[in-house]
């Protein structure tokens, strides 16, 4: 399929040189080459830069508030199964004001792909502080510096029981595509954190690509715990991409089996018998 | 009747027991309830009126069976004892006895006689009542069975106490209580409660998607359609909080499943956000508020109507919504059908307003009635080429085409959008989307006049109230034929003509369960009048009916 399928017309607001363009570009690669049609696929996503891509994705979608792509997604995906639900997020959006609902995502096993976009900062409010920060780095609301330590969403995702992490960087966007698609085909949560350098607040592009590499090109085994959470932790300013892990278990779907032949979307209103119900108030 | 004990010694399914056993004898039957908010430990009471030919709305002072579990129970409630009441309790929690009503039993010791747990203690009682009344043994046996379906040991066990306890209430009854006799209506009838009834109507209307967190007294609906969900092939879950939970039920609205949530103030308040992106975004939403005393925490497990104002106005912006106030578990019932009809006829968020008292307290419903939901706005099969999600129509209500449709694309937007849902601040769109979302509210409108008003009686005078304080209310009036009930249930919009139609020429008081009189404020606000007086409360209580008289014999209207 070719990529105009998925193209609004619209042209990106973003700064030149924004790696949301990368994210954008390597996200309709991977739908097209999953030969995936429009219709069935529902971009969510939250507020901040990244959240322009729902203008720019032509799917469904739905742009939700700030902080909340993953319970939205979560009930657009319980309400319909048969949709591919891909949820979009700032580390603002995901990290600081969502974060309760990253660990419950991940240990409720809903099948959809969550990309987060990392910047390290906040993109459309002009430049603050995020949880992604670096120590010591001055932004608008830190102008003595950060003062924080910064979260590690990769080894967050993995202690909540997340069944697909991955870590993709904006400015490799054939490989980025790779793993967009991995954590679509993934039957799971698909957590992807993804370096996005932000050129006007925090222009981190010289050193992200001094600093990664591909996990798969490192022999890294993702069926491997252990080895995902040592990977994750990495001190030796090494930035390892690609899939840190990958395993199978139940979805949140499938608990509610009972519900889903057809599916509560797609319900057409009928009159409900409620004699049984009713038995016990007799 | 009035059962009280300490919390775990059965309060609540006694005086549900009874009441049942009532229910089929043909009566009708009203039981409520208040506990603190502790799991163990902490005193409770449940209270159960009945009367073979009347209907009984709510509560009063006095009481003539009080079914006691411990001692303290024994002696706190006997100042409301009537003239010829009967105190029930063991020989242990209620000697000495000075006051001749009040009847040491032998109870413990026929339970250890039997072997029987010393939780039993309330069945052994119930039975005594059932004694006195001269109940039917074959109902209170099926009420007991049915109450034990699920353990057959505990249902034979049960019903072996009922005897005994039936016998020893036989040898107790002076004549004072007339022998319950079997009317034919019993089986029709239903004793149900506002939460219940709120998930049974929604459920009517099309629900097919329930989220919730908990939160006290909101949670027994929770606990129902969980229970239910398999019958009912419905998604019943429970996330991380209600923030996750209105999220997760717009976003399945949004798929195209009748949504709903349910919480008290203090979620509502974590919910205020995403209620404005259902608006913003269009998508029909139904929010059950079940109002319990706050600020904050407030009172847990108690009842009150303090947050008229604050579901009216709650989020920033403004956009048209509905909020449904049920007045008894029939209305609820009813209301919470029609929300879930409103909210996907119209596109926005629909709020029922509740509250302890209605909540948590049973009723005589007769049948509820089978009702069959519209097919709202939504539009199913194949959507022309480009599909617009935010459309401009005469009605302001666009089609809703649901994500997976063939040939249509749906973008729901809580930025401002066009009619394509592609962001946009252009000053023409942002007029014309605002505009268009408010043309949904002369037809809304049409029906809160229509239907947002209720009146019982007739009579020069009003009381004007909302809400479950309906029924205290007219437990007051019931024998007073010059004062008119006028019930508002429509509380936005608001019913403004209707509301000055019944009110024409006549002097009215306001009776509210507030202190700062919340519906007195919207009827100054809109009708431009001022009320004769107003009777508030706030102490976490329901009305008891004697305080309404009271006021209005203060009042001179009685
Ligand atoms: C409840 C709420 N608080 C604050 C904001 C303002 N706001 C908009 S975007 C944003 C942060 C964006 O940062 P991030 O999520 O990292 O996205 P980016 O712009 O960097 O892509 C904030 C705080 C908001 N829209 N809603
Ligand atoms: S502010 Fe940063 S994140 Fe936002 S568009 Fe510009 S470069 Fe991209």
């Amino acid at each position: 399929m070719s990529l105009e399928l998925y193209d609004t017309g619209k042209r990106p607001v973003w700064c030149p040189g924004c790696g949301n363009y990368g994210i954008l570009l390597a996200l309709r690669k991977a739908l097209a080459e999953l030969k995936l049609s429009p219709e069935e696929v529902v971009i969510v996503t939250g507020i901040g830069c990244h959240g322009r891509i729902s203008d720019y994705m032509r799917t469904n979608a739905f742009h939700t508030i700030h902080g909340r792509v993953l319970p939205l997604a979560t009930g657009i995906k319980l309400a319909n199964p048969k949709l591919t639900v891909i949820g979009h997020a700032g580390d603002g959006d995901a990290y600081a004001i969502g974060l309760g609902h990253l660990p419950h995502a991940a240990r409720r096993n809903v099948d959809m792909t969550y990309i987060v976009h990392n910047n390290m900062v906040f993109g459309l409010t002009t430049g603050q502080v995020t949880p992604t920060t670096p120590r010591g780095v001055k932004t608008r609301s830190t102008p003595f510096g950060n003062p924080e330590q910064p979260l590690n969403p990769v080894l967050l995702a993995l202690a909540s029981g997340a069944t697909f992490v991955a870590r993709g960087f904006s400015g490799d966007v054939e490989h980025l595509k790779e793993v967009i698609k991995a954590g679509i085909l993934h039957k799971g949560f698909a957590f992807i954190d993804v370096l996005q350098p932000c050129v006007t607040f925090f222009n981190t592009y010289q050193v992200i690509r001094e600093r990664v590499f591909k996990l798969e090109e490192a022999g890294h085994d993702p069926s491997d715990l252990e080895s995902a959470m040592k990977m994750a932790m990495l001190s030796d300013g090494r930035i390892p991409i690609g899939v840190f892990y990958r395993t199978q278990a139940p979805t949140l779907e499938e608990a509610f089996s009972h519900a889903m032949n057809p599916p509560p979307a797609a319900r057409v209103p009928s009159p409900v018998d409620l004699s049984r119900a009713l038995r016990r108030f007799r | 009747m009035l059962v009280a004990g300490p919390a775990g010694a059965g309060v609540f399914a006694t005086s549900l027991i009874i009441g049942k056993t009532l229910l089929r004898h043909g009566h009708y039957v009203f039981v409520t309830n208040e506990y603190p908010s502790l799991i163990r430990g902490g005193h409770q009471w449940a209270l159960v009126r009945s009367s073979p030919d009347e209907y009984i709305y709510s509560h009063r002072r006095i009481i003539d069976i009080i079914i006691a579990l411990d001692r303290s129970s024994a002696f706190a409630y006997v100042g409301r004892l009537s003239e010829r009441g009967i105190v029930i309790c063991d020989e242990a929690d209620c000697a000495p006895a000075q006051d001749p009503r009040v009847k040491p039993l032998p109870l413990r010791r026929i339970l250890k006689e039997l072997g029987a747990p010393p939780v039993a203690l309330n069945t052994l009682a119930s039975g005594v009542v059932f004694g006195i009344l001269g109940a039917s043994r074959e109902i209170v046996g099926s009420v007991i069975r049915d109450q034990f379906a699920a353990r057959e040991d505990l249902a034979r066990l049960n019903v072996s106490l009922a005897e005994k306890g039936y016998e020893l209430g036989v040898g107790l009854n002076t004549g004072a209580f007339p022998s319950l006799e079997i009317l034919g209506n019993g089986e029709e009838r239903l004793l149900i409660d506002g939460n219940s009834a709120v998930a049974l109507g929604a459920l009517a209307g099309g629900m097919s998607f329930f989220v919730a967190y908990p939160m006290t007294p909101a949670s027994p609906i929770l606990h129902f359609l969980a229970e239910i969900q398999r019958d009912y092939n419905i998604v019943v879950f429970q996330p991380e909080s209600e923030i996750a939970a209105i999220n997760m039920a717009i976003g399945a609205a949004y798929a195209g499943a009748r949504s709903m949530v349910a919480t008290s103030g203090g979620g509502f308040s974590l919910m205020v956000e995403a209620l404005g992106q259902a608006a913003m975004t269009e998508t029909p939403l139904v929010v059950v508020e079940v109002q319990r005393p706050g600020p904050s925490t407030g009172l847990p497990t108690h009842t009150a109507q303090g947050d008229l104002r604050f579901v009216i106005h709650a989020s920033q912006g403004e956009f048209p919504r509905a909020v449904l106030a049920p007045g008894d578990p029939y209305e609820a019932y009813l209301l919470g059908f029609k929300a879930m009809e409103v909210a996907w006829a119209f596109q926005i968020p629909v709020i029922l307003l509740s509250d302890k008292f209605l909540g948590e307290s049973y009723w005589t419903v007769q049948q509820l009635p089978q009702m069959t939901p519209s097919a709202g706005s939504v539009v199913r099969g194949e959507v022309g080429g480009g599909y617009a999600r935010y459309r401009i129509t005469e009605d302001g209500v666009s089609p809703m085409a649901l994500p997976g449709t063939r040939g249509a694309l749906v973008y729901a937007n809580t930025s401002e959008h066009d009619e394509y849902g592609q962001g946009s601040i252009d000053p023409s769109v942002v007029k014309a989307m605002q505009e268009k979302r408010f043309r949904k509210l002369p037809k809304l409108r049409a029906i809160a006049e229509t239907e947002g008003v209720k009146t019982y009686g007739e009579g020069d005078r009003a009381v004007v109230t909302w809400g479950s304080t309906k029924m205290p209310v007219l437990e007051a009036v019931k024998n007073v034929s010059s004062v008119k009930v006028v019930q508002v249930l429509w509380l936005e919009p608001f019913p403004v003509d209707r509301l000055r139609g019944e009110l024409r020429g006549r002097p009215f008081i306001v009776v509210e369960n507030n202190m700062t009189g919340q519906l007195v404020s919207l009827i100054r606000e809109k009708l431009l009048v001022e009320p004769e007086g107003f009777l508030g409360k706030y102490d976490g209580r329901q009305f008891e009916a004697e305080e309404i008289e009271d006021f209005l014999r203060k009042k001179g209207w009685v």
